[in-house]
């Protein structure tokens, strides 16, 4: 091996290895049998298991465990309502998590898991790997799954607040916007099947009128008044 | 409006009596009044000469600093307006939102690095790079862990890409709303990374023939998630460790990123760790409840990846008045797709009665920014001006009332409409809607 390879291997190698490993020569280190160029190195079941805490529609990757929504209740009061609010109607800008129901073709939509959200099991996922904000990871599972169930009773799916949720009886529970999903189809829109060159003179008849104007709702930062505006950016 | 305004004097520095106009003078031109002043001092006759000329200025007579000095260099202190900009109305807290790229101060395609926009969800996460870990795992012949020094002994590609947010424009569905293309366009932002084919790590751990998505996790503590369709991950992605050849900034997403060329920006998974393979999509939080399209019928589009194409006039633009009088005027702007290169940028002046054919400028590169200029003659008159895109693979950008007589006002995602600015005859722009 040449000089310069064994250089760019030691370099490498000393971010993991001990010093004992680095005054090695690069013609000792092994190469693993895998792939390509045999980099990396094949990972355990302990660490597949550590990270792989996702969950799917189908309830691939759910944990064993159950709750109640009474005893999610409790854990939400703890851990969650100091920003969704008691029953997730949202303090101040935090998300709203219940409600909205039939308003999804109002001037103001409420998108809320019992409004919008297709799968229950994306509640699961999102509640154990990012909530509470800012002590993600914290809940056991069972807290999850009583969460998860007290969300359903909060946003009328379920109605009975000894209603338990477990692994088992996941994916019998069906959230009422599901079937309202479809496939991108942006590609048929009518400005975009439109044939040919667009216009390049006399486009508009008469002279164009300004219809809209930013000052009438100056919400720009520093603008000079503190207007709120409206919009989201997720 | 009337077009046939005859007031046509140059912008002189007088009080300006438009109270938006001394907003916009507030908000945009703290710094830039200054040059806006010398820039004028220019057309009337000084009796004694320019002082610029004729008084010996400091850095002609004493010594700067010296090469120890900055070690890390940073803008000129002229400069200092040119920073990202959040709009706090916008989001509960700091540290799960957003700030944007100042469009209107930037030139060229390469947006610098300590300026391109910030998202995320959970704050900026300081990774150690060497605790940093990236698992491939799934459907795979051997589950995988490579070390950042793993990474870098792969073979590297340096690309230039965009990385727009799917929310860029989305506060402007309901009608025009913010005063500046860093709010209306900011969420924007182009540089060259490196970093290596994707391809070549899926490879490495022998992706199964049922192996048909992929679910790209960052470390942060939102543990953001995307499903990617495995054609596209063997197609074009990367993972990047460095964005114009120094390290990724930590606002970025270093010590590791995913590179989606020509995807909505939430699925470049910052601070990336894990890449699961599967056989179906996982329908997580940021591809259900976000990043899904709603329509006028109640209906919601999902996996609207592409980022459409997309131009907007950043120059002159309402953060960047008009600062001189009537004569050659700069009409600058970028323009850009998600489907591969732009074949051309027309501007209208008149809010879209004529066009005439931009100049694209510097290297045209698929899924980049392309930077755009209209030299014109300005008689000092009111402008409507207007940037429509047009892509290799031929699509033309929408206005924004074809897209809303399509979906509706509540998308809030994929607005690529195309933008109006208002020029008055003083030079201050104003971001509005024409019919
Ligand atoms: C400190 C405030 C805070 C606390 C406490 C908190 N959350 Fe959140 N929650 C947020 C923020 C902020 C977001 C949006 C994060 C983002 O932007 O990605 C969010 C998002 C969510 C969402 C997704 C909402 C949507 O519409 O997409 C759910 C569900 C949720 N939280 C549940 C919980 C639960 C359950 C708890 C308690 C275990 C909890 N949160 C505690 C602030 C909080």
């Amino acid at each position: 091996m040449s000089k310069f390879l064994s250089l760019v291997a030691v370099a490498g190698l000393a971010l993991v290895m001990p010093a004992a490993a680095a005054s090695a020569g690069a013609e000792d280190v092994p190469l693993p049998n895998h792939g390509v160029f045999h980099l990396g190195r094949g990972a355990t079941q302990e660490e597949v298991a550590a990270w792989d805490i996702d969950v799917r529609p189908d309830g691939t990757g759910l944990p064993e465990g159950r709750g109640t929504a009474a005893e999610g209740e409790a854990v939400f009061a703890e851990a969650c309502a100091f920003c969704h609010g008691d029953f997730g109607e949202g303090r101040d800008r935090w998300p709203v998590l219940a409600g909205g129901q039939d308003s999804l073709k109002a001037e103001r939509p409420v998108k809320t898991i019992g409004s919008y959200w297709p799968y229950l099991s994306t509640v699961y996922d999102y509640v154990r790997r990012a909530m509470p904000f800012g002590d993600a990871r914290s809940l056991s599972d069972d807290d999850v799954y009583a969460i998860t169930a007290y969300l359903l009773y909060l946003n009328d799916v379920v109605t009975d607040e000894t209603f338990e949720l477990s692994k088992e009886n996941f994916t019998s529970v069906r959230l009422p916007n599901e079937e309202n999903f479809f496939m991108d189809d942006r590609d048929e829109e009518a400005h975009n099947a439109r044939e040919g060159e667009p216009c390049m003179t006399d486009c508009k008849k008469g002279p164009v009128e300004i219809t809209a104007r930013a000052r009438v709702l100056d919400v720009t930062p520093d603008g000079g008044d503190d207007e709120e505006g409206v919009g989201a950016v997720d | 409006m009337s077009r046939a305004s005859d007031r046509k004097r140059p912008l002189v520095s007088a009080a300006p009596a438009d109270p938006s106009r001394r907003q916009l003078l507030t908000a945009g031109l703290v710094a830039g009044a200054g040059a806006a002043l010398t820039g004028l001092a220019v057309r009337p006759a000084v009796a004694a000469g320019d002082p610029a000329i004729t008084e010996i200025q400091d850095w002609n007579r004493y010594l700067g600093d010296g090469v120890d000095a900055r070690p890390y260099g940073t803008p000129s202190p002229f400069e200092s307006k040119v920073v990202r900009r959040n709009v706090a109305w916008l989001t509960a807290d700091p540290v799960s939102s957003v700030n944007f790229t100042p469009l209107h101060e930037l030139d060229g395609i390469i947006t610098p690095n300590g300026l391109c926009f910030e998202r995320h969800h959970a704050g900026i996460a300081e990774v150690d790079p060497a605790m940093h870990r990236l698992m491939i795992s799934g459907l795979v012949d051997k589950p995988l862990v490579f070390t950042m020094a793993d990474l870098k002994r792969f073979p590297r590609e340096n690309r230039v890409y965009f990385l727009e947010c799917a929310a860029n424009s989305g506060m402007e569905w309901r009608g025009a709303q913010l005063n500046g293309c860093q709010f209306t366009h900011g969420m924007v932002h182009c540089v060259v990374y490196t970093g290596v084919r994707l391809r070549l790590l899926l490879e490495e751990a022998g992706v199964k023939a049922n192996g048909k998505w992929l679910l790209a996790e960052g470390a942060d503590s939102s543990a953001m998630t995307r499903s990617i369709p495995m054609e596209k991950a063997l197609d074009d992605c990367m993972v990047a460790f460095a964005m114009n050849g120094e390290a990724l900034r930590p606002e970025q997403g270093y010590p590791l990123r995913l590179v989606v060329p020509g995807w909505e920006g939430n699925m470049w998974v910052k601070w990336l760790r894990r890449l699961e393979v599967g056989d179906m999509a996982w329908h997580h939080r940021e591809e259900t409840s976000k990043y899904t399209d709603l329509l006028a019928n109640g209906k919601a589009r999902r996996f609207t990846w592409v980022m459409d194409v997309k131009s907007v006039i950043t120059s002159p633009s309402p953060q960047a008045p008009v600062t001189h009088g009537r004569g050659p005027l700069v009409i600058s702007g970028l323009a850009w797709s998600g489907n591969g290169t732009i074949s051309r940028v027309d501007v209208t002046t008149d809010g879209g009665r004529n066009w005439k054919t931009a100049r694209l400028d510097g290297p045209s590169l698929p899924k980049a920014l392309h930077r755009f200029y209209l030299d014109i003659d300005w008689d000092g008159s009111e402008l409507l001006l207007q940037s429509r895109a047009i892509d290799a693979d031929g699509f033309v950008q929408p206005t924004k009332d074809e897209l809303r007589a399509a979906r509706g006002e509540n998308s809030i995602y994929h607005n690529n409409g195309i933008q109006t600015w208002y020029v008055k005859a003083d030079g201050v722009v104003e971001n509005v809607e024409v019919s």
